[in-house]
């Protein structure tokens, strides 16, 4: 089964069922197939092949649904560049993938256009959102959605299949340990079963109506869409949480079923005041992923939703997800994220590779269809991480976490091998975020940690020298992250140091640091 | 500038653009659609209200029409503080 089936089948049986829901537009499911395949015949008349990419650079919204479904369609790539990605790292993730088509939004016309220059590869530019039309650019080809889709005129021609499942979907970007993003591959086979084994144990049906303020760019945000036309399910989709109670006014005007959370959305609920418990009947169900819900939290939400279940997950963009905590465990386990999802298996290893037993802290190493093929073109990382498994030309997925097991085979994460910090749900590499630091002439030395943050999970914080004579403040350097680097990103607190601890070898050294875990 | 605004204006130029920028802030100006404020912006925002105007935000309260510019600000605290005691 090929990724844009999901909609194509969910089309012939539910056409006249909303599927999806974003501000005051409402689109059945026929609708949004029908503007998919509008889309994918003009990306096709444009040049589009087989395995091109195509980047979606919008927020959440009607247009960001129909560009992943009309790629999909053509045979194309799709790639979901988060909509608050500056333009230094917007050019370097469509260099690297070397996107052929842009698809944005009005306002963020300035933004492209100043990598209109470093962009060759990029042949054409769509724009939602209304404008008159801005022609050609230089070698590019720059048009209103409205107008690429008039060029080739309504279809209702049959699009013959181009591609087979192995072939790739998409590249979702992650933070990179080089300092520079890095694309993962996945395929049609990895997407549709991830996305088939969540609904699966989240026991979705076509009566669900789910509600996801998460951003396309985030794994955990596109699966919602995937798995809602998976099951022929009711999509709401909200650009931001920012004003959490226009998110519960909508959970209640639309009658909502399903919202999946991060650790920060499920803080910010639980500081609004008025939200009694029992106000959601029709919520079956929240999910939390990302991060862990510490378990006041855990608890706190269980008063405030206790017709609702609970699932705490795990999982890392490489394979989707790998597992998930019975809701009825969650008492007993709170901290936990439970076992192995549907058609997954699990194991521990130590350093030597050996798997390791109950209690015994190792890394946790993933089986299964879902594991992505690799980072775009970069073959050493990939070895890194995906390595011989069981079968003769299997490949694992080593996942840098450690966990522990329970001796009823549940899992417990205890940390990461390596430096990642997990903010507000997202992974940020210190290494993408030093070197928007080091790009400031006046910084000598930098280096990023996470602190514990009640919000943010870990709040990232910079510890700076300065060179001799130099003079900055907090604020100049946060303004120079703020211009380079998504919202994440952007450190919370600066300091200044005029040593940094090294170690043997001459290399910063983050554990002597010497930072307290606890924010102050 | 009535002080309000000012007050809201410094705060909104150095919490979010680091300082600098405030030239090109109109008082109509989106938060959100700008990209001024993030998701967690908000609540540092309504903590900087509650405590320099010795206000509390209801939840109802907490919506793009009386928060997401210089002016939908202004109006609101204006008529908060006529309500509050």
């Amino acid at each position: 089964m090929q990724l844009e089936e999901v909609l194509e089948l969910s089309a012939e049986r539910v056409p006249n069922k909303t599927a999806l829901v974003c501000g005051d537009r409402r689109l059945t499911y026929l609708e949004v197939d029908r503007e998919c395949a509008r889309l994918a015949h003009a990306l096709m008349a444009s040049g589009v092949e087989r395995g091109d990419r195509v980047a979606v650079y919008l927020d959440n919204s009607v247009e960001a649904v129909l560009s992943i479904f009309g790629i999909l369609r053509a045979g194309a790539v799709f790639l979901v560049v988060n909509p608050t990605t500056k333009s230094e790292k917007l050019t370097y993730i469509l260099n690297n993938c070397r996107a052929r088509t842009l698809i944005t939004h009005a306002k963020k016309l300035d933004l492209i256009r100043s990598c209109w220059e470093q962009t060759p590869h990029l042949e054409s530019v769509v724009i939602a959102g209304g404008v008159p039309p801005p022609g050609r650019h230089g070698t590019k080809q720059v048009r209103s959605l409205e107008d690429f889709l008039a060029e080739h005129g309504p279809s209702d021609r049959s699009l013959a299949k181009r591609c087979i499942d192995i072939d790739l979907a998409a590249l979702i970007y992650t933070s990179g340990s080089t300092g520079h993003p890095k694309g993962v591959m996945m395929t049609h086979l990895n997407m549709v079963t991830a996305a088939r084994s969540i609904t699966q144990y989240l026991e979705n049906t076509s009566d669900d109506i789910i509600l996801s303020a998460l951003p396309l760019s985030f794994d955990y945000g596109l699966y919602q869409v995937i798995m809602g036309f998976l099951t022929g399910a009711t999509i709401v989709l909200e650009p931001s949480f920012a004003y959490p109670q226009l998110i519960v006014n909508r959970l209640l005007s639309e009658h909502v079923t399903g919202f999946p959370l991060v650790p920060t959305m499920a803080a910010m609920l639980l500081q609004m005041k008025g939200l009694g418990p029992g106000r959601f009947p029709r919520l079956r169900y929240i999910t939390n992923t990302a991060a862990a819900l510490p378990p006041a939290h855990i608890e706190r939400l269980r008063a405030m939703f206790p017709n609702t279940a609970i699932y705490s997950m795990y999982g890392l963009t490489e394979c989707k997800r790998v597992a998930y905590l019975p809701p009825n465990q969650l008492t007993i386990r709170p901290t936990s994220v439970g076992k192995a999802i549907p058609n997954t298996e699990v194991y521990i290893v130590d350093e030597r590779g050996e798997r390791v037993g109950p209690g015994t802290v190792g890394e946790l190493v993933v089986r299964g269809t879902h594991v992505m093929k690799g980072y775009w073109e970069r073959p050493e990382e990939t070895d890194r991480v995906l390595k011989p498994g069981p079968l003769p030309g299997e490949r694992v997925l080593y996942t840098g976490d450690l966990f522990r097991m329970d001796a009823d085979g549940y899992l417990y994460f205890v940390g990461r091998k390596d430096d990642i910090i997990k903010t507000r749900g997202e992974k940020v590499s210190p290494r993408e975020v030093e070197a928007a630091l080091y790009s400031l002439p006046e910084v000598k030395e930098a280096v990023v940690v996470g602190v514990s943050d009640p919000i943010l999970g870990q709040a990232i914080k910079a510890v700076v020298v300065l060179a001799q004579d130099a003079t900055l403040t907090e604020r100049d350097v946060m303004r120079h992250c703020a211009a380079r680097l998504e919202d994440f990103m952007v450190p919370k607190s600066v300091e200044f140091r005029s040593s940094l601890p090294k170690t043997s070898t001459g290399k910063i050294s983050r554990r002597d640091l010497d930072i307290p875990v606890e924010a102050s | 500038m009535r002080p309000i605004e000012q007050e809201l204006r410094e705060f909104v130029i150095n919490n979010f653009l680091f300082g600098q920028g405030g030239d090109g802030l109109s008082n109509d100006d989106s938060f959100l659609e700008k990209g001024i404020i993030d998701s967690t912006g908000v609540l540092e925002l309504v903590a900087f209200l509650e405590e320099k105007f010795q206000i509390t935000l209801q939840d109802e309260e907490l919506v793009p029409a009386n928060l997401d510019s210089i002016n939908y600000l202004v109006g609101f605290l204006q008529r908060k503080l006529l309500t509050t005691p």
